[in-house]
């Protein structure tokens, strides 16, 4: 029997709700972590019943939560995210010099093969990792000292490290993005790394093809293709079919190709996801529209998908982390908005069920397929 | 033994009621009642002083009998009603703040009533 778990991180605390294969009724546990910041949830592909929770406020700063029962209980771990030997500074908004400091967990990465290894992607942009389970974390100092670190400028969101990706093929290779420095790679498990920005254009850096400085705002791959990237960048969609080695921009005929989320159909590697989003300046749906909008072949064409999703006077967004798909037949697609709603498709698309809609703002979903015995 | 009032949220992190006594060793003083914090509730590391500084965190004050505590010197005794637990210790979160805000200035908290 198969179920569906999935992670839901809001403003104010945690929602995890789970269903049967057949998708259509809910269990809704939470808010766990009331009140809180949960910038994301995730659980370990090497346990399942093993999560972990980015749990964060302005007041009290930073809170890694862990479960070993899928979510019912969870126990403070370590929280002490301290940059490895002296920070330095990156660039401020202005230009001037700024120190590193840490302000919060955007993304977690468990490790495909071991459920205490884990990495954190943070804000100011940094990678850590922690292999007892979350006790103790250590930045791959590497990253921002591989030499364009001061150079690199915060987004409106801040200096944030948000995508995480690891490689199945090869466990020492691994994708990381920045908003506003761009996408990076690793071949070596994080000692070294190199900016992997070719084929970025971006108009609101003074040098619109540089080597870092582009606001990524996701990277998504298909566990079977390692290597062939799409990216939500601020404006574009982009494909990488090497890497990250070269990109070419693949948005085709959206309305808009602002956004960020981007993500893969579980079986069609080709099938990709985005919600297109006004603008830079206004941050919610193109026309008062919520539309997901889908193509089949890695981008350039794009079909909208709107049966079940609200088609007028919808103005809310959707953020870079919130949205997910489960692996049952056919593909499940969640996504969550600024708006509190998360909706749930179980045809990969084609139509649109809310499975919440009053939560505090969505910042991220995640979600588990769950093969259960009886 | 020294009584300590956390703000809400910390209390639920530490699974905590309203007050807690903790029995601090040597001098009282703002650095050995939350040293003794940290040490029963080590999840409340980081979350009133910065892991690496040791500073109060910006949304937090310290109060004691009705005072303001939060600029005094963390070594500085705290008043002797707060070492001999007849008064207590109190963590308190700012009104203002949250995410997106920078830092306070000075004294944005304005009134602290007797708990």
């Amino acid at each position: 029997m198969s179920k569906v778990r999935v992670l839901v991180g809001t403003r104010k605390g945690a929602f995890i709700l789970e269903s049967d294969g057949k998708r259509r009724q809910w269990e809704i546990s939470g808010p766990h972590f009331a009140g809180w910041e949960i910038y994301h949830l995730k659980g370990s592909a090497a346990d399942t019943n093993r999560l972990y929770a980015s749990q964060s406020s302005g007041w009290f700063g930073q809170q890694i939560q862990r479960s070993n029962d899928g979510g019912k209980t969870w126990e403070p771990v370590g929280n002490k995210f301290a940059y490895d030997g002296v920070p330095g500074t990156h660039q401020w908004y202005d230009g001037t010099p700024h120190p590193w400091e840490f302000k919060r967990v955007w993304h977690l990465e468990p490790s495909l093969t071991d459920p205490d290894m884990v990495y954190a992607g943070v804000e100011d942009a940094a990678i850590f990792s922690t292999t007892d389970g979350g006790r103790n974390w250590h930045e791959l100092a590497g990253l921002r000292g591989h030499g364009t670190g001061p150079h690199w400028q915060p987004g409106a969101g801040g200096l944030c490290l948000h995508t995480i990706i690891l490689d199945p093929s090869h466990p020492q290779r691994m994708w990381i993005a920045i908003s506003a420095a761009g996408a990076f790679r690793t071949d070596d498990g994080g000692k070294t790394w190199k900016p992997i920005n070719r084929g970025l254009h971006s108009l609101h850096i003074p040098n619109p093809t540089a080597e870092i400085g582009h606001c990524v705002h996701h990277i998504a791959m298909h566990k079977s293709r390692p290597g062939v990237l799409f990216m939500q960048k601020h404006w574009d969609v982009m494909r990488s079919d090497d890497g990250g080695e070269q990109w070419r921009e693949v948005s085709g005929n959206l309305p808009t190709d602002f956004g960020f989320v981007i993500d893969v159909h579980a079986h069609e590697p080709e099938t990709i996801y985005v919600v297109p989003i006004k603008s830079d300046s206004e941050h919610y749906v193109h026309e008062g529209k919520l539309r997901v909008f889908r193509s089949r072949t890695g981008g350039d064409q794009w079909q909208p998908l709107t049966q079940g999703l609200p088609q007028s006077h919808c103005y809310v967004n959707v953020l870079r982390d919130a949205m997910a798909v489960d692996s049952l037949d056919r593909c499940g697609v969640y996504f969550g908005t600024t708006g509190g709603q998360v909706y749930a498709s179980a045809d990969a698309g084609d139509t649109w069920t809310p499975i919440a809609r009053d939560f505090p703002a969505v910042l991220s979903i995640e979600v588990q397929t769950l093969f259960v015995s009886g | 033994m020294v009584r300590v009032i956390l703000p809400f949220h910390l209390r639920n992190l530490a699974r905590v009621g309203r007050e807690l006594t903790l029995d601090v060793k040597g001098p009282v003083t703002q650095r050995s009642i939350l040293d003794a914090l940290e040490a029963q509730y080590p999840m409340l590391r980081g979350t009133i002083r910065d892991h690496v500084t040791q500073r109060r965190r910006p949304f937090l004050r310290f109060f004691a009998c009705e005072e303001d505590l939060s600029h005094e010197s963390p070594d500085a005794p705290v008043p002797e009603s707060v070492a001999a637990g007849s008064e207590p210790f109190v963590v308190l979160g700012a009104i203002a703040g949250g995410s997106g805000f920078g830092p306070p200035d000075g004294g944005s908290i304005a009134r602290i009533t007797r708990f």
